[in-house]
């Protein structure tokens, strides 16, 4: 495999930024899995393409929309009817999807390299996003491993709730440097820490 | 304005794509009747009150969805998955109807 080159580049910047004078409000990272897949099922194989996913992953997606998992390896949740995000911290994870599911329940196409994993995490994470979009980041209306898609302005994202105080957000690569950015900026004054 | 998605829950309406009037009836695309493709192309019902329309959740899930929205309030009393139903039926009119 090619080497992938983050596109935050200069625009990462490790270390404490903003005004963490009341401790660092939120931490930001690139986490980078090794595969980011969307597996779109035709309209009825829905449950083939959730057992295809579980059979893969070991993740097994409740029903509803949104619904999703994490694990230490995967991740998987719904974004929109029979169609989910599935991640892998390895590669190879497209392959492995597409030898469970054959064409007549759906497709699996790889955005390894089309899409940027930006996490947040800290006591001001719901904040700070909160800032950004139009969505109830509350735990009770956004439980640990469902996940989304909504926008900011035009940057189209896909956000999971990884952990209790803590969201991965999957944007379009050519938008992220400017994502990570406005995400930057809107940390600013709780603190954050870029690791 | 609120749209609630069927699938992603109540978003603000900038998240939504207008894709048009939902009552509208696409003739056969053999068809030469030019009464029926006037009405499909240019007549609007254009009422105060509740209306049939087709919109897109283009900044979240993607999928069309058959929408009744009032244009006097914006209330947005139907929201369904457009795949699923098409525009609601019960108050389907004829396209260039008098209201
Ligand atoms: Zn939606």
């Amino acid at each position: 495999m090619v080497e992938q080159l983050s596109p935050l580049g200069q625009a990462f910047r490790p270390g404490s930024h903003g005004n963490f004078a009341n401790g660092v409000g939120v931490t930001l990272s690139e986490i980078a899995p090794g595969s980011i897949v969307q597996a779109a099922a035709w309209p009825g194989s829905e449950k083939k393409m959730m057992a295809a996913i579980a059979s893969v992953t070991g993740l097994k997606l409740a029903d509803g929309a949104g619904a999703g998992a994490i694990s230490e390896r995967h991740a998987a949740f719904g974004f929109a009817p029979g169609k989910f995000l599935v991640t892998d911290v390895f590669e190879g994870l497209a392959a492995a999807l597409a030898g469970q599911v054959g064409p007549a329940i759906g497709t699996a196409t790889d955005l390894s390299h089309g899409r940027t994993a930006i996490r947040i995490e800290g006591p001001k994470a719901e904040w700070v996003l909160g800032k950004l979009f139009a969505v109830d980041f509350e735990q009770t209306a956004f439980p640990i491993g469902s996940g989304i898609s909504t926008v900011h302005h035009d940057i189209f994202a896909q956000i999971q709730r990884s952990g209790a105080d803590r969201f991965d957000l999957y944007v379009f690569r050519s938008f992220a440097r400017s994502f990570w950015k406005m995400l930057c900026h809107a940390a600013d004054e709780v603190g954050y820490e870029v690791i | 304005m609120l749209i609630t998605c069927p699938y992603c829950g109540p978003r603000d309406v900038s998240e939504f794509a207008y894709q048009g009037d939902g009552n509208r009836t696409r003739p056969d695309p053999a068809s030469t009747d030019g009464d029926a493709w006037h009405a499909y192309v240019y007549e609007r019902l254009n009422p105060a009150g509740p209306h049939n329309e087709i919109w897109q959740h283009a900044g979240g899930c993607r999928a069309h969805l058959a929408v009744i929205r009032d244009t006097v309030t914006h209330e947005v009393s139907s929201v369904r998955f457009a795949r699923d139903h098409g525009a609601p039926a019960h108050v389907r009119r004829k396209s260039g109807a008098k209201a």
